[in-house]
């Protein structure tokens, strides 16, 4: 079971749209981590439906600055924290996928390598959902963007998912785990281990859009299990260097039953649809699922 | 002081925007046959369902994730109507 705390971290009255699962992912985390905590953000949905000016939904100490440096601001939070001596800070740094996988990875890759105490939550919408949709590094094969869009022309994205997960991992940090919103439990116990780590933590959280995939607010959380039950997304920890999967689906069900409910992928036919189960049946080998 | 930047010093604020007026389905909880699972509470994007699994309408977009979520069905969504 999850706690539930008394106080929420993320106050209501934000403007994430209606079933927005990053603010999910953002309340479960603050829940996991509790009110001694400072939050940095990228640009980015989060950042803009939580901070409209003169208004927070944060109910912690809360830093906002670009698109492509939580690493880096986060990087600083921790680092006057600890030149004043308060260790027991929890220092979380929030970005999407674009501000993660692309415009920041460099920026993320030199905090993680210079060992902060920190940990970073890349919340994996899939897109540039912010600025309207537009396709990032972590789009995955065949989704239907304003930059990859399908048609005549095209299919759709024409690039599988960056590994971004194993690229942190690559940096020798400590801790590296995938979740998702919609297996609370895993994702929140991975948040508190993460907390508790000495030296730096990278989760990557997928994160199912409403707006962006299109399906309805009410299946936020029934797509992020759908990722998961196909095995589209794998839940696994690497604890100093040691992998193991926290979740195995019991029977895992045809990526199809994934794909079809979302409008990103519904021009897809047969063949890709196949292509894609092969990509998946390949990874899911690959890691032991 | 003069300020550098955008500096909020009033944490939670967002709470004077009452984001109730998106709604168009409303969540009714029936607390008869709630079993207690959280599952409500731990998935509304708007944090507005208490440990007591009241709804906090000023709040509620009427999402229905609650609802879907719900595995005793004890979350029905209404149509709002105009006054
Ligand atoms: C340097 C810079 N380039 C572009 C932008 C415009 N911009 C703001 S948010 C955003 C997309 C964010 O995408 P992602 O990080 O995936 O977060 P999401 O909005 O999907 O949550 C872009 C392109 C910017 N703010 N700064
Ligand atoms: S576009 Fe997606 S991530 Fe952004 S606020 Fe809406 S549901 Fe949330
Ligand atoms: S409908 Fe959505 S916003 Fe309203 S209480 Fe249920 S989960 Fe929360
Ligand atoms: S999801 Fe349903 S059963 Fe669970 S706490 Fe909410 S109302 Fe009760
Ligand atoms: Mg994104």
């Amino acid at each position: 079971m999850v706690d539930i705390p008394d106080k929420n971290l993320l106050a209501p009255g934000h403007r994430g749209c209606a079933g927005c699962g990053a603010s999910i992912a953002v309340k479960l985390a603050l829940n996991a981590l509790g009110e001694n905590t400072v939050a940095v953000s990228a640009t980015g949905c989060l950042e803009v439906m939580t901070t409209p000016y003169p208004e927070t939904a944060w109910e912690i100490p809360f830093i906002h600055v670009a698109f492509e440096n939580s690493g880096a601001v986060a990087s600083g939070v921790e680092s006057a924290l600890r030149i004043q001596g308060k260790d027991d800070v929890n220092v979380v740094a929030f970005g999407g996928d674009g501000g993660t996988v692309d415009i920041g990875l460099q920026s993320l890759s030199g905090a993680m390598e210079r060992g902060h105490n920190m940990t970073y939550i890349c919340y994996d919408n899939e897109a540039y959902m912010n600025t309207g949709i537009q396709r990032s590094g972590a789009t995955p094969f065949g989704a239907s963007t304003t930059t990859s869009p399908s048609g005549v022309a095209s299919f759709g994205e024409d690039k599988p998912k960056k590994n971004m997960p194993m690229i942190m991992a690559a940096h020798g940090i400590p801790y590296v785990a995938t979740a998702s919103i919609a297996y609370p439990e895993d994702y929140v116990n991975k948040v508190k281990k993460a907390a508790e780590t000495k030296g730096p933590a990278y989760i990557h959280l997928h994160q199912p859009c409403t707006t962006g995939w299109g399906f309805p607010s009410e299946r936020t959380i029934e797509m992020g299990r759908l990722a998961v039950e196909t095995g589209s997304w794998i839940l696994y920890e690497i604890v100093d260097g040691k992998f193991e999967i926290t979740y195995r689906p019991e029977e895992r069900k045809p990526v199809k039953e994934y794909l079809a409910p979302q409008k990103r992928f519904r021009h897809l036919d047969d063949e890709l649809i196949e292509k894609i189960q092969k990509y998946v049946d390949a990874e899911c080998k690959e890691l032991g699922l | 002081m003069v300020n550098i930047g955008c500096v909020i010093k009033t944490p939670g604020n967002t709470k004077n925007n009452k984001t109730g007026s998106w709604r168009t389905f409303k969540p009714i909880l029936d607390k008869e046959s709630c079993i207690d699972c959280d599952n409500c509470i731990l998935f509304c994007p708007d944090s507005c369902i208490n440990k007591q699994h009241d709804i906090d309408y000023d709040y509620c977009k009427g999402c229905g994730i609650c609802a879907y979520e719900c595995p005793s069905d004890s979350i029905e969504m209404i149509q709002e109507e105009s006054d």
